[in-house]
């Protein structure tokens, strides 16, 4: 199968798991007790007004023709109206992803880097001390998740030493013109280097907090994977040639155990993407799961849709994506 | 090699002995919870609000551990809390194990359109953002114990459901099943006498690890105010109210978040433990 015909299918199979998560997400949202018409009206409103409403948000409909009225709305980019904000669902979700994503990003490099220098360390130092203390706080870092970690990183950096905030994504006396959601980006682009240092005191916490079981996976499975590699006869010959251990790891091991870590880690990045709703609530960090839960708790059915629809396709476009990745990348795949 | 060995399984033993232990004086304390609270959890007394810890100066005898802002005594409430910790723990882990293993094996086993449905669902299902959709479900059904374990188990199904799928899998393409098989013994009979037994060790050490999950989903529900009820103690509720005072009265979210930090790493290690412990090739 080449390449072409396997992302056919696997665009294919998205769009399936994509339409079954519109039709749970709707089903689940439409049998919510609270009322949010209920909710929106101004005390002594009558019946008339309450009709007149429910007809605005298409409320006075089935539940199918409901259903096939936005998901062709969907179809063009049109995810309604949000109850409690009264915008347009898409720019609300439009306005919010950028954090969301720089915060994700974030995580991922920290998660990248910190688990890629314990699992080089532990191989460095094999059989040593140094790689049992590594193992015990990957296993540790691995039980722990994000919302335990982003707690105890609270008290640690926000209480105890106070080096960090504990919440926000910026101060909010800092005076920002920006043109995009992406401050982070924007800020180095316009050598605004005090946001800049600004967005990342307040993204260190909630960023290392997703990262942290993150690294753990990777820290494990590579050091697993680079041990088994150097064992391999190629890396004996690279030792005979009198490299020393460390050029051995990195310039002859890495390459070839790298591929098994790769996968996994684009597997488990949707899993941190999914952990920033928590997060992002923990430190009030003004990202779309901030948003998500409000929506929840507000019962503002349009914003739940749009917020859960937003969160599936950026899963599943990243699965695609890794599955690609790896065909493309391991030649067993590529001509079978 | 025989050093390796002795020292992986006295590493194996000191894991599950600390955590078997812990989980066992939490059990114990949620059990006796009104004999050992000294103090009723849900008694309020503004007069002795945010009163410290017995160490520190300014403290009153009796409340151990301080008190929160409406004078409520943190110990009582975390003893209280780990009844209903453990309950979603048990109950929710047991019936998520329940319902992932048997749709697991029904695929991995049958193979045909009933893996094809179950794979599919569970696409789906990782498709979700796990949190936002237990949210969601709560808001749904209602607050209470009994929303918390059912929206616990419709959206975890899917972690045992894909590993006992594989397990599955790999265990119906063995010599021992097509043995059984031509013994004459029913598919239904093969996959619950020969099949799940060979299975059984890998559910029970995800049901452990599921336990610590179901807690922490409980204490994120009660975090953003969607658990059993506003004032009745849970951990994850005693955070939520200690992390608007964490300046004035740390106690109130240290104390609570020990107690989930140490039961949901105890089951995690307890499972790893009884992994370790029952695997041949470790052993």
């Amino acid at each position: 199968m080449d390449l072409l015909a396997r992302f056919l299918i696997r665009l294919f199979s998205t769009a399936i798991t994509l339409f079954g998560v519109a039709v749970i997400v709707f089903t689940v949202v439409r049998v919510v007790p609270g009322n949010p018409i209920a909710m929106m009206l101004p005390p002594g409103a009558t019946p008339a007004d309450i009709v007149r409403l429910k007809a605005l948000y298409g409320l006075d409909k089935s539940i199918p023709q409901q259903f096939v009225i936005w998901f062709w709305g969907v179809l063009h980019g049109d995810f309604g109206t949000s109850i409690s904000l009264r915008q347009p669902v898409l720019g609300l979700v439009l306005g919010r992803l950028p954090a969301t994503l720089e915060l994700a990003t974030m995580a991922l490099v920290m998660a990248i880097l910190i688990g890629g220098a314990s699992a080089l360390t532990a191989v460095r130092f094999r059989g040593t001390q140094i790689e049992t203390g590594i193992d015990v706080a990957n296993g540790a870092a691995l039980s722990i998740p994000d919302f335990l970690w982003g707690l105890l990183l609270i008290i640690f950096f926000g209480v105890l030493i106070p080096l960090f905030s504990i919440s926000g994504r910026i101060s909010p006396d800092l005076q920002l013109n920006f043109e995009t959601q992406f401050y982070l980006i924007e800020s180095i682009v316009r050598l605004r280097f005090d946001v800049t240092a600004n967005l990342l005191a307040h993204m260190f916490m909630p960023a290392l907090a997703l990262a942290l079981p993150l690294a753990a996976i990777i820290g494990q499975l590579l050091k697993q994977s680079l041990k088994e590699t150097m064992e391999l006869d190629y890396v004996t010959l690279a030792r005979t040639k009198g490299y020393s251990e460390t050029r051995v790891i990195l310039r002859e091991a890495l390459r070839n155990a790298i591929l098994p870590t790769l996968t996994l880690t684009g597997v488990q990045f949707t899993f941190l993407i999914g952990g920033t709703v928590i997060v992002e609530r923990l430190f009030s960090y003004e990202g779309l799961g901030n948003m998500a839960i409000d929506a929840v708790v507000n019962r503002d059915l349009p914003l739940i849709q749009g917020i859960v629809i937003c969160f599936a396709v950026i899963f599943t476009a990243v699965n695609l994506v890794v599955d690609l990745t790896y065909a493309a990348l391991n030649p067993r795949l590529r001509h079978a | 090699m025989l050093d390796g060995r002795g020292s992986i399984n006295r590493r194996v033993g000191a894991r599950l002995w600390l955590s078997g232990g812990w989980l066992l004086i939490v059990c114990l304390a949620s059990a006796f919870a009104p004999m050992i609270a000294p103090q009723d959890p849900l008694a309020q007394d503004l007069m002795s609000g945010q009163l410290p810890p017995f160490w520190v100066h300014g403290t009153e005898p009796g409340f151990w551990l301080g008190t929160d802002s409406l004078g409520r005594d943190v110990l009582s409430r975390i003893i209280w809390g780990g009844r209903i910790a453990l309950q979603v723990a048990l109950i929710a882990g047991t019936l998520t194990a329940l319902v992932g293993s048997t749709l697991g094996l029904v695929a991995g086993f049958y193979r045909g359109w009933a893996d094809r449905i179950i794979s599919r669902l569970v696409d789906i299902w990782m498709a979700f953002p796990p949190v936002l959709f237990s949210i969601l479900l709560v808001a749904v059904l209602g607050t209470g114990l009994r929303s918390i374990i059912i929206a616990i188990v419709v959206i975890d199904w899917t972690r045992f459901a894909r590993v006992i799928r594989a397990e599955a899998m790999n265990q119906g393409a063995m010599d021992y099943v097509a043995a059984a098989q031509v013994a004459g013994f029913s598919r239904q009979r093969t996959m619950l006498t020969e099949i799940l037994p060979n299975v059984l060790p890998t559910i029970v050490a995800l049901l452990s690890l599921e336990m610590g999950i179901a807690i922490i989903v409980e204490a994120i529900l009660s975090f953003v105010n969607l658990s059993i009820s506003t004032d009745a103690p849970t951990w994850g509720g005693m955070i939520a109210e200690g992390r608007t005072t964490i300046y004035q009265a740390w106690w109130v979210l240290v104390f609570p978040l020990i107690a989930l930090f140490l039961t949901v790493l105890s089951f995690s290690q307890f499972g790893e433990g009884l992994k370790d412990r029952f695997d041949p090739v470790l052993r």
